[in-house]
């Protein structure tokens, strides 16, 4: 090929992929611009303060009420329950793989949890229904098993992988010395596990937690099949919530486009963008910091 | 022009640092030079300046000049790959393709519109005596090579483009000293064809295989003469020091 | 008294670790054991080949097959293309400026979008803006944008391994820098880039939330391979078999057979990824 050709394909290849660079970062202005547009189409129309602070999310109503609160709190109410499921649990099993299982014992169960992270969400909604709930119904005397618990049950199933692994990674990266520094001391295995590793590790362990919580709150199909979606304010946990993912999903099959109910859909999309935005930033931040203190 | 490769009041600097300071030197031609001097001194900087890899250091800023055949290889316009054909190159670490043996002699050849023929590879390969152990094996990858051949290779297929100098960045450095030895031989037998720029630690290895030594300290060139000279009569204490391995 | 507490402490101690672990396998084998057991009686040849007859009552899971199998190609022509430039642009090109930063930080962050966000996304940008409709290809398209960021991510992964006298060496002999991407760089990173590939496929086929708008529909009587029209889907043929069916209860064996081909159909790529990521490892040592 002529040397000239040559270089000619060596620019446009390098523009093209300068350009595909530029389109990720319109990617995600798109995403938000979106957002914002058709939310600002709704505030136009309803209050932010009555959005913000209703307490009834009834679009359909003949006189329609858009406050999003029972949707927060439902959302928070699953993933809070999540997390207090899933974190001891993965913080502890992130424990057992780094420190006490033998490489053997490890590479058995590495693959269980990435295992564990593919199945699909829809098929976790799926045993919310045929499993979870019948046994929660079963023990509660409740009529039917489809409430916030269930909902925090799975949802802790689906963000352990991601706590376990980030964990686990933040556990193992801990330089030995600082265990045999506590060994030396006298301490054993179990107090250098919760006075020093799990310490050195905290910023690497929060950042997994809120990874997970992100993953919590943003997650659809399971919420939506498992939690029975009543759009009434949760009291607890035995409550069928309808969390933000929830709404979107069975209302805007049904809505029709450009009206308020539409734009208002948009408008708790978009809290709900800041809500798993923030649990990002968070952990990022606190991931940031870990790599500052642990660089390899 | 009797130097087919020369610089003059070359200037290097990464970022804020300036790491050549003013270089002003001669290799003379099918002749080998050795370029010495401790860790940091910018011998390294200096060789892969002669065929412009730094091009891919985004901060790196270079003044003066590189000059081969009159001609000036950072010169505005001029074609890079055309310059990295005549200057070929042989890395620290052997890092031959992730393709057959065939094929990473044949792939630079492709590129210039030279013929990539079976007689072509087998020459190449046999000027740095590998054609004899890889003969039967042509077609398999040459990460398969034990790391001396691995580096043989690599001389054959900068070799195999029929470069006016080969630059040779500590060639030896991660080899046994047997595969060491075949690669001095190697060189003496290259010298013929080519003007050779090494780039060593050893200074065993330097007066082994060079003509010309040059002793570099700071970015600067401290001294430069016949090989026999700088080791036997060096003219600075700082150079003495060096070769009598008191620092580095 | 004292001394048996102090030899019980460690065994709790040790015990609750082990008790979170076996836990979370424990739930692994439940999930497992449940689908499989309930799902295998309903799985057979047939189940696999036929459409879906008699209101979804009875038949197989044709369509929905045909209808993921075509969505994720989609979704691999659009995102593989786009997300290994991107990757190339950043690990190859970008210096580190503040523009190279934000398209860091924007990858990070979509891959921490909602499924269902992607959803509103694809309908107001291929439904509606780009007049696409309720199809395959939105569908497909819209899942491309939700996997671009981690075919991104790994392929930069990949990439970062192949050393830097790689692509010296290709430079060296004469190549373009472009020719040693294509050439020595990209044949270097595949096994890593295609290990991130599948997996990221693996996830998008089981996808729901994002599709929901965008062109799966609930029940089409015939095969349809037409990329402008409605599709059936493994994942929203299970949603829908399971919540919104007239007579649930009826076709819970289907349910249970549709859950278990999703399964398999996930399992498999993962088992593909892992076995490329293997035998990568392999030659490498």
């Amino acid at each position: 090929m002529k040397y000239k050709n040559r270089i000619l394909i060596d620019r446009v290849a390098q523009h093209t992929f300068k350009l595909t660079g530029y389109l990720v970062l319109a990617l995600l202005g798109g995403i938000f611009g979106m957002l914002l547009y058709n939310a600002i189409s709704f505030f136009l129309e309803v209050k932010p303060l009555d959005f913000l602070t209703g307490r009834e999310w009834n679009p359909t109503a003949a006189t329609p009420t858009y406050g999003i609160l029972p949707l927060i709190v439902s959302t928070t109410i699953v993933a809070f329950g999540a997390m207090v499921i899933a974190i001891p649990l993965g913080i502890g099993t992130a424990a057992y793989i780094s420190e006490y299982a033998s490489p053997k014992v490890k590479n058995i169960l590495k693959p269980l949890i990435e295992m564990l992270a593919a199945i699909p969400s829809v098929v976790i909604g799926f045993l919310g229904i045929v499993l979870v709930g019948p046994k929660i119904a079963e023990l509660t005397d409740l009529p039917n098993g489809l409430n916030a618990l269930n909902g925090s049950l799975l949802l802790a199933i689906m963000a352990l992988p991601t706590i376990i692994t980030i964990s686990e990674d933040a556990i193992h990266a801990i330089p030995k010395t600082y265990r045999e520094g506590s060994y030396a001391l006298g301490a054993n295995k179990w107090e250098t596990l919760i006075k020093i590793t799990i310490p050195a590790a905290a910023p690497g362990i929060i950042a997994a937690v809120m990874l997970g919580l992100g993953r919590a709150i943003g997650e659809t199909m399971t919420v939506l099949m498992a939690t029975g979606n009543a759009a009434l304010f949760p009291q607890d946990f035995f409550d069928s919530v309808k969390t933000i993912t929830a709404t979107i999903a069975i209302e805007m099959g049904e809505v029709p486009y450009q009206t308020t109910h539409y734009f208002a859909l948009f408008a708790i999309a978009i809290v709900l963008f800041f809500m798993t935005l923030i649990a990002n930033l968070v952990g990022e931040y606190f991931i940031n910091r870990f790599r500052k203190y642990h660089a390899a | 022009m009797t130097n087919n490769l020369y610089t003059k009041d070359l200037n290097i600097w990464f970022g804020s640092k300036h790491v050549l300071k003013g270089i002003d030197i001669e290799f003379p031609e099918k002749k080998v030079t050795a370029l010495i001097g401790p860790s940091g001194c910018g011998k390294s900087t200096l060789l892969r300046s002669f065929n412009r890899m730094h091009d891919l250091v985004p901060d790196a800023r270079i003044e003066g000049m590189v000059s081969i055949d009159g001609q000036n290889i950072y010169q505005k316009g001029i074609s890079v790959t055309d310059i990295r054909k005549r200057i070929g190159m042989v890395f620290q670490k052997a890092n031959p393709f992730p393709k057959s043996i065939q094929e990473n002699i044949a792939y630079g050849l492709k590129l210039n519109n030279l013929d990539a023929s079976p007689a072509v590879i087998q020459k190449a390969l046999e000027e740095v005596y590998l054609w004899d152990e890889v003969k039967d094996d042509l077609k398999k990858p040459a990460t398969r090579l034990s790391g001396g051949q691995q580096q043989r290779l690599c001389i054959a297929r900068a070799v195999a483009l029929r470069p006016d100098v080969i630059l040779m960045d500590e060639p030896c450095s991660a080899l046994d000293p047997i595969s060491t030895l075949k690669i001095e031989e190697l060189i003496h037998q290259l010298k013929d064809q080519y003007t050779i720029v090494i780039v060593t630690h050893n200074m065993q290895q330097a007066q082994r295989v060079a003509d010309k030594t040059i002793f570099m300290y700071l970015g600067e060139v401290k001294e430069e003469g016949a090989t026999i000279d700088i080791f036997n009569n060096p003219q600075h204490e700082i150079t003495k020091n060096y070769i009598n391995g008191h620092f580095g | 008294m004292r001394l048996n507490f102090k030899k019980i402490t460690p065994v709790i101690e040790w015990g609750s670790l082990l008790l979170s672990t076996g836990l979370v396998c424990f739930f692994l084998v439940v999930i497992l054991y449940e689908i499989f057991s309930k799902g295998w009686s309903s799985l057979s040849w047939s189940f696999i080949s036929e459409l879906p007859t008699d209101g979804m009552t009875k038949g197989g899971v044709l369509s929905p097959i045909i209808g993921t199998v075509i969505l994720t190609l989609i979704t691999a022509l659009f995102s593989i293309p786009f997300g290994v430039c991107c990757a190339i642009y950043l690990n190859e090109y970008a210096k580190n400026t503040w523009l190279t930063r934000t398209i860091r930080a924007s990858i990070r962050n979509l891959s921490g979008v909602p499924s269902i966000i992607y959803g509103l996304f694809g309908l107001a940008l291929f439904v509606q803006g780009l007049h696409l409709g309720t199809s395959l290809l939105s569908a497909g398209l819209t899942l491309g944008l939700l996997s671009l960021p981690y075919i991104i991510t790994t392929t930069e992964e990949a990439l970062l391994r192949i050393p830097a006298s790689m692509r010296e060496a290709a430079l060296a002999v004469g190549a373009t820098k472009f020719e040693s991407i294509k050439d020595v760089v990209l044949p270097a990173s595949l096994p890593g880039i295609l290990t991130g590939v599948v997996l990221t496929l693996s996830r998008a086929a089981g996808e729901t939330a994002p599709i929901l708008f965008t062109g799966v529909a609930f029940y089409i009587t015939d095969v349809s391979v037409n990329t402008s029209q409605e599709f059936m889907a493994l994942p929203y043929h299970l949603y829908m078999l399971s919540t919104q069916h007239q007579s649930i209860e009826e076709v819970r064996p289907l349910a249970y057979g549709t859950a278990l081909v999703l399964i398999m159909v996930v399992f498999l790529m993962n088992l593909t990824a892992f076995y490329i990521r293997y035998k990568y490892r392999k030659n490498d040592q």
